[in-house]
């Protein structure tokens, strides 16, 4: 499957694709409703990782073997069939936290918004392209088949 | 297996697996199964009337959280597409391991070649006066917590004796349903087994502030009360508290009921090689009835925990469709919210040691802990309190044992990140192919 993999070294830590993605996962899916408008604001499902002049972006990875899909408690976390994507049936989550607890990567994160639920990466599936990768202005984003 | 045309090996479809017990580990060890062996019959037995359901869910049952419909691990379908044969509400009272068979609680006779033990654990009953009496509860079974639901409606006061994970989260549950709930703690603190005093004492107050008392270093002698009703129980001190319910939560161990009149080895749990076969060849164990080899203890001992069950479910399911793959060990991992309250523990946390090297960020007013303990370079523990955030990492470091020298100082930051994990040891599955 594609998936989305890193070019540290081209990443200028502008965060655009952070702005992106929050967007994309926003009910408007409009850059000014959704920062504007709609609160509590939506979550970016990417972390951008900083540490002096460094930094990337970081987004689940969807792992093979998911650490995050067997830590599940209620069967929330689970691959989907069609696509190979990991993703979270929100309906199902309780918030119990145990794929944050497992997952290496640390981008689980914790929406408690209304009904406390994990959220993540779910590679934009409406878009032919995640959008932090269409939109990073220098390429650290890749969409590749491995 | 055997070898094909081509001299790969492949199953050869004529096995008949025999799973018993139908949670976690069964669940991922059929799902394993299944992926590589479409064919061979595959039967289930579980005393419980249910198809699998997410044990850890029934708190949140009971207080109206989580509906019927959503106890489910899996869906409806997964035991028609999975091919299983599902037998329900039936014990297994007896295995016999030299015809390869098991008995049911109805006398029928089932044969297997490849037998897996998931039956899970059993709560720890102390046999102290009173412990028969109606409204004494364990809090481990949904088909329990249906009763208790009905019991509470009528009910205004509940002892939970206990204040490990599973008293927790009956006390919340409980005192979300509207009664008043007394924990009675045998240590000095909630959770002994993997918090340390100063992040006990946040939990103490927080546990204060949403009305549930605790008492500690104390115990229950007796549960008293006329005929079959329970009217409250005495301490150990000698004081008395009124109670309408009391619900034991002292602790889980392995489910050894079945296996010992097999000839299976077993210590606290059944012992398993690391393709999860017990001592009889085609006999295999996953899941809380077995002991894992803690890999940070360096020892064999039973981890009651959902991410190792389903973990060992997949090994043994893998070994017994025939390809080998092997076990490398776990370690203690706890993930629990108390009250919105949300703590994560991993790895080696109460012990103390000389060369242990510990780092610790303790903001009570703001219910914050965090302690990282490390020895020889390396963490072999965490306690994280309220920010939980990226919690992941840390376990990661701890299970690859990568030497966090250089960047310690960073780890209890908030800021810390996988940036800090040192790019030679970053996953190969974060590049892409050329950079």
């Amino acid at each position: 499957m594609k998936r989305i993999y890193i070019k540290e070294e081209y990443c200028m830590g502008c965060r655009l694709c952070e702005i992106h993605c929050l967007v994309a996962h926003s009910k408007s899916k409009k850059i000014i409703k959704a920062y504007k408008e709609e609160f509590p604001r939506a979550l970016p499902r990417l972390i951008v990782e900083q540490k002096g002049p460094f930094s990337f972006a970081l987004q689940c990875r969807h792992c093979e073997d998911a650490p995050c899909i067997k830590a599940c408690l209620t069967g929330a976390m689970h691959r989907e069939k069609k696509t190979g994507i990991v993703s979270c049936n929100q309906d199902k989550c309780i918030g119990c936290w145990m794929c944050i607890m497992v997952c290496p990567f640390g981008v689980i994160l914790r929406d408690i918004k209304e009904k406390k639920v994990a959220t993540k990466c779910d590679l934009c599936p409406d878009e032919d392209i995640p959008v932090c990768v269409a939109k990073c202005p220098n390429e650290a984003l890749v969409y590749e088949e491995k | 297996m055997k070898r094909n045309n081509k001299g790969k090996l492949v199953p050869n479809f004529t096995e008949k697996y025999v799973i018993i017990g139908n949670s976690v580990a069964a669940i991922s060890a059929i799902e394993s199964i299944r992926e590589r062996d479409k064919i061979s019959l595959l039967t289930v037995v579980s005393k419980e009337p249910y198809f699998a359901y997410s044990r850890p869910l029934i708190s949140y049952y009971l207080e109206g959280k989580v509906k019927p419909e959503k106890m489910y691990y899996r869906d409806k379908q997964f035991y028609q597409e999975n091919n299983v044969e599902l037998i329900l509400g039936q014990e297994v009272v007896k295995i016999l391991p030299e015809e390869k068979n098991i008995i049911l609680s109805n006398k029928k006779k089932i044969n297997y070649t490849k037998l897996l033990i998931a039956c899970g654990g059993k709560p720890i009953v102390p046999q102290i006066k009173g412990v028969d009496k109606e409204n004494v509860f364990t809090f481990t079974t949904w088909d329990e917590i249906k009763h208790l639901e009905n019991v509470i409606k009528k009910k205004k006061e509940v002892v939970v004796i206990g204040a490990g994970m599973i008293g927790l989260k009956a006390a919340e549950s409980l005192t979300n349903a509207g009664l008043k709930v007394t924990i009675i703690e045998l240590a000095d603190r909630v959770l002994s087994t993997v918090l340390d005093k100063k992040s006990a004492s946040i939990l103490h107050q927080h546990l204060k502030e949403n009305k549930v008392e605790l008492i500690t270093e104390n115990t229950v002698e007796e549960i008293t009360g006329k005929g079959m009703m329970v009217d409250g129980v005495i301490l150990k001190n000698g004081k008395r508290v009124k109670t309408d319910i009391v619900v034991i939560a002292i602790g889980i161990i392995p489910n050894l009921d079945l296996v010992k009149s097999a000839g299976i080895k077993t210590n606290k749990g059944i012992l398993v090689n690391e393709f999860m076969q017990t001592n009889i060849e085609n006999i295999y164990a996953a899941g809380d009835v077995t002991e894992t080899w803690d890999f940070l203890y360096k020892q064999n001992r039973p981890i009651p925990i959902w991410p190792l069950a389903y973990e060992q479910g997949k090994i043994a399911g893998t070994n017994m469709a025939g390809e080998k793959i092997s076990y490398h060990g776990g370690l203690s991992l706890n993930s629990i919210e108390v009250f919105n309250l949300p703590l994560i523990t991993a790895g080696i946390t109460t012990v103390e040691k000389d060369t242990y090297e510990i780092l610790v960020k303790f903001q009570p007013e703001r219910k914050m802990y965090k302690k990282i303990i490390i020895e020889n370079g390396k963490i072999i523990g965490s306690i994280l309190i309220n920010n939980i955030e990226r919690a992941g990492i840390i376990t990661g470091l701890i299970k690859d044992q990568l030497d966090v020298s250089n960047f310690k100082n960073e780890i209890l930051e908030d800021t810390f990140g996988y940036i800090y994990v040192p790019k030679e040891y970053r996953s190969k599955e974060i590049m892409p192919l050329e950079v």
